[in-house]
């Protein structure tokens, strides 16, 4: 035993590779079988379920084929094909969780057959335990892996999208330009308001700006506070700031809260606001008679 | 009697989880947009202090029924410094971030019930009850 694994394992571990690749090859039909059995049998795991009967066999055969491919062959062609099931399996929505028992499953089914077909035996039970882990687990690495880089991936195109979506201004008349808030505000979101806000009032050279906050979930002190150094800014460039949006219960959540927007003109609506607004700036909306 | 359930503040994100928890607990409860309101944004302060002094705790939401009544129960709990002095704290517009220092009164004042422990070096507990009439 010492021999063998303190010397050159090389030979020995690559005729074990070739025994599991014609065991599965050989078995092939069974194996899947006894897998798909083992992973519909897996509770609270919708993936099989809910796929048509054609597209588990075709998956599966795919999964057995990436199995066998990782014995075989080099390990460039494995590693694209490892990559490209990675990435169907996450967009099929196949869970990690599922993957991993997957790979698990599919690994105690070869063992097992090959213990009972005699291939393995107790004197070389540990070169392929051994052999077994070297084999499953850089598998399981790189669906991780995958998985981790697909999320990451979401992430960040959210948090773009986000941010696209987050705090512009809009001029609506002369002089006098909304911004909608949507959502919640963070740390970050309030210095991209800020920013935006300070920005846009010099480039429309708004006199009247309109903070609408109809679409904040909550205010809390940390957005009060981000709210009226906002409208404080305005100020020190030369326009005034307009609350507007406040609905009802954030109305009286804030006087609770004890904060203080006495310095504020505030409004229910953004119509009020934008007509506030006009006023201040010599102006109105009449409706016209009919020519 | 009461069902529970929590949400770890470690990033500024889980404090939008956990006001979601709140909000969903509160309106499952029964109640109103306005206590749905003032009942988040107790949580939405302090879960907040636990992310901006604590660096990390646990928001706790409890459903209670006690003779006949029913409420809600946050515990917002963490290891951090604690604090030094529980009576400025709750003082109005006393503030050590540079905010408005309306956090803890405020959630006093929106919140039935309100109870503080903290020790020094060992961390704060925080317990805020709303009632539904």
């Amino acid at each position: 035993m010492k021999l063998w694994l303190q010397g050159s394992p090389g030979g020995f571990y690559d005729k074990m590779n070739k025994q599991m690749a014609t065991y599965i090859q050989e078995n092939m039909t069974d194996i899947i079988a006894e897998w798909q059995q083992m992973m519909r049998d897996e509770k609270d795991e919708p993936s099989f379920q809910v796929m048509s009967e054609e597209m588990v066999n075709q998956t599966s055969r795919e999964f057995a084929g990436l199995m066998t491919s990782s014995l075989l062959e080099s390990h460039q062609v494995y590693e694209n094909r490892l990559q490209d099931f990675a990435e169907k399996v996450v967009r099929l929505g196949w869970s990690i969780t599922f993957m991993t028992k997957a790979i698990d499953h599919f690994a105690e089914i070869v063992y097992e057959g090959m213990r009972d077909a005699g291939t393995i035996h107790p004197n070389n039970m540990d070169g392929f335990i051994h052999e077994f882990a070297n084999w499953a687990t850089p598998i399981r690495n790189s669906m991780i892996d995958t998985y981790s880089k697909t999320w990451e991936r979401t992430v960040s195109l959210q948090k773009i999208a986000l941010q696209e979506l987050s705090a512009s201004l809009i001029p609506v008349f002369d002089k006098v330009s909304v911004m909608p808030l949507v959502g919640t505000i963070d740390t970050e979101r309030a210095k991209l308001i800020m920013e935006n806000l300070l920005d846009g009032v010099v480039k429309h050279r708004a006199e009247v700006v309109l903070l609408d906050i109809t679409g904040v979930p909550v205010v809390d002190t940390m957005v009060a506070h981000h709210i009226i150094q906002a409208a404080d800014a305005v100020r020190l460039v030369g326009a005034k700031c307009m609350l507007v949006g406040i609905r009802p219960e954030i109305a009286q959540t804030i006087v609770t809260l004890g904060i203080n927007l006495n310095d504020f003109t505030t409004t229910s609506t953004l119509q009020r606001g934008v007509e506030q607004a006009l006023a201040w700036t010599n102006r109105k909306i009449v409706e016209v008679e009919e020519v | 009697m009461s069902d529970q359930s929590s949400v770890e503040i470690l990033t500024e994100w889980d404090i939008v989880a956990a006001r979601q928890l709140g909000r969903n607990v509160a309106k499952e409860l029964g109640f109103g947009t306005v206590d749905q309101a003032r009942i988040t944004t107790a949580i939405s302060e302090l879960a907040r202090n636990i992310y901006l002094y604590a660096g990390q705790g646990r928001i706790e939401i409890q459903q209670l029924t006690e003779n006949g009544m029913k409420g809600i129960l946050i515990i917002a709990a963490d290891s951090g410094p604690g604090i030094p002095d529980v009576r400025k704290v709750m003082e109005d517009g006393f503030t050590t971030s540079g905010g408005l220092g309306a956090g803890l009164p405020g959630v006093k004042r929106l919140m039935d019930d309100f109870k503080i422990e903290t020790i020094q070096g060992e961390g704060t507990d925080i317990r805020a009850t709303k009632w539904l009439r």
